[in-house]
C-alpha cells in the first residue's frame, strides 16, 4: 500500500502525539499549510481504511500497577488457531496476541499472547486463563519474562524527500 | 502525581478513542462533565508525569508500507553484552529485550520493504555469529485491551 504524500505527513507530523490545544487540528494544518478540513477529512479515511487504528491515549502499564508482564507462547493445532487466536485476543488482560510460524525443533509454539498482571503470580494465574481456554487444542507452552530493556526507539515513520 | 478520580475517568475513557472535530476537547469535556481546559491541563499534566505514554493517532504500521518481524536469538551469557552492541548498533532494531529462555535475546526489525528484513537479519548472523530466528506475524488478532486506571 502506497501512502498519498499529503497523507504521510499528516502521519509524521502526529506520531509524536497530538496538540493539547483546543483545536490540535487547525495546529497540524497550519504547521503542514493545509486547512483543518482538509486535515480532519484525510485523517477519518486513514481511520476508515485502517492505517490508523484508534486516537487514544496509551497509559503506563507501570505508573498505574501494571508491572508484571509475560510473553506467553503456545503451540496450538493450526486447523483451530485462527478461532482460538481471537478468543485470546478477547480477553482483557492480552495486549497483543499474533500467529507466528514454529521453528522446530527449536520452537513448537505458533501462538504468542503478551500478558499483563499486577504481579508475576497474577500473570501466572491469567496464564493458567488461556490454558483452559486453549484446553486439549494446545500440545505445550511457555512464558517468557523480561529482564532488560536493551533497546527501545519507538517505530517511527522516516521522513521521505520529495 | 496522584491521580484523582476524574484523571482515572479521563484514561479509561480516552482509551476508547477520540473525535475527529474541529473542537475535540470540548466534545469529550462536555460528555465528562468537565470544562475544555480543565480537561487539557489534565492531560499534560498526566504526560509530564508519565502516566500518559502517548497520546494521539495509533498507526498500523504494516499499512504505512514498512515491514516489521519479531526476531530471536540464543546468546551466551559470557558474550551476551558485546552481542547486544552489535545488534543494536543497527538502526533497523527498533526494541530489543533480555527475556527468560534459551532464546534469550528478542528484538523486532522495522524497515522499509519486506526483502529488508532478511537482508538485515543475515547482517546480524554474520557479525555476531549467531544464528537469528524469524517470528513474522501470519495472523494477528483484535485485542480488547485495556489498562484499568
Amino acid at each position: 500500500m502506497t501512502l498519498d504524500p499529503t497523507d504521510r505527513r499528516i502521519i509524521t507530523a502526529t506520531q509524536s502525539g497530538l496538540p493539547l490545544v483546543p483545536r490540535p487540528y487547525a495546529q497540524i494544518a497550519a504547521e503542514l499549510g493545509l486547512d483543518e478540513d482538509e486535515v480532519c477529512t484525510r485523517m477519518r479515511a486513514l481511520q476508515s481504511s485502517g492505517i490508523i487504528r484508534r486516537i487514544a491515549v496509551a497509559p503506563n502499564h507501570y505508573a498505574l500497577g501494571m508491572t508484571a508482564n509475560g510473553m506467553s507462547v503456545w503451540d496450538v493445532d493450526d486447523a483451530r488457531v485462527a478461532e482460538l487466536g481471537q478468543k485470546i485476543g478477547d480477553l482483557d488482560f492480552v495486549s497483543h496476541c499474533y500467529e507466528r510460524p514454529r521453528a522446530l525443533p527449536d520452537w513448537p509454539y505458533n501462538l504468542f499472547a503478551m500478558i499483563h498482571g499486577t504481579s508475576r503470580e497474577e500473570v501466572e494465574a491469567l496464564r493458567a486463563e488461556v490454558a483452559a481456554i486453549l484446553g486439549d487444542a494446545c500440545k505445550g507452552n511457555d512464558i517468557l519474562y523480561s529482564t532488560r530493556i536493551l533497546k527501545k526507539s519507538g517505530l517511527r515513520l522516516r521522513q521521505q524527500k520529495g | 502525581m496522584t491521580l484523582d478520580d476524574t484523571d482515572r475517568l479521563i484514561l479509561n475513557t480516552l482509551q476508547d478513542g477520540f473525535p475527529i472535530v474541529p473542537n475535540p476537547y470540548e466534545e469529550v469535556a462536555g460528555q465528562l462533565g468537565l470544562t475544555e481546559s480543565d480537561l487539557i491541563a489534565r492531560l499534560q499534566a498526566m504526560k509530564e508525569a508519565r502516566i500518559i505514554t502517548r497520546f494521539g493517532p495509533f498507526f498500523d504500521a504494516a499499512a504505512m508500507g514498512g515491514a516489521f518481524c519479531l526476531c530471536a536469538m540464543a546468546v551466551p551469557e559470557d558474550v551476551f553484552d558485546s552481542v547486544v552492541e552489535k545488534v543494536n548498533a543497527c538502526p533497523e532494531v527498533a526494541h530489543n529485550y533480555e527475556r527468560t529462555h534459551h532464546l534469550n535475546m528478542w528484538f523486532v526489525l522495522a524497515t522499509e520493504s519486506e526483502s529488508e528484513i532478511a537482508e538485515v537479519a543475515a547482517r546480524i548472523e554474520e557479525e555476531t555469529g549467531y544464528p537469528v530466528l524469524l517470528f513474522p506475524k501470519l495472523q494477528e488478532f483484535f485485542i480488547r485491551f485495556r489498562v484499568a486506571a
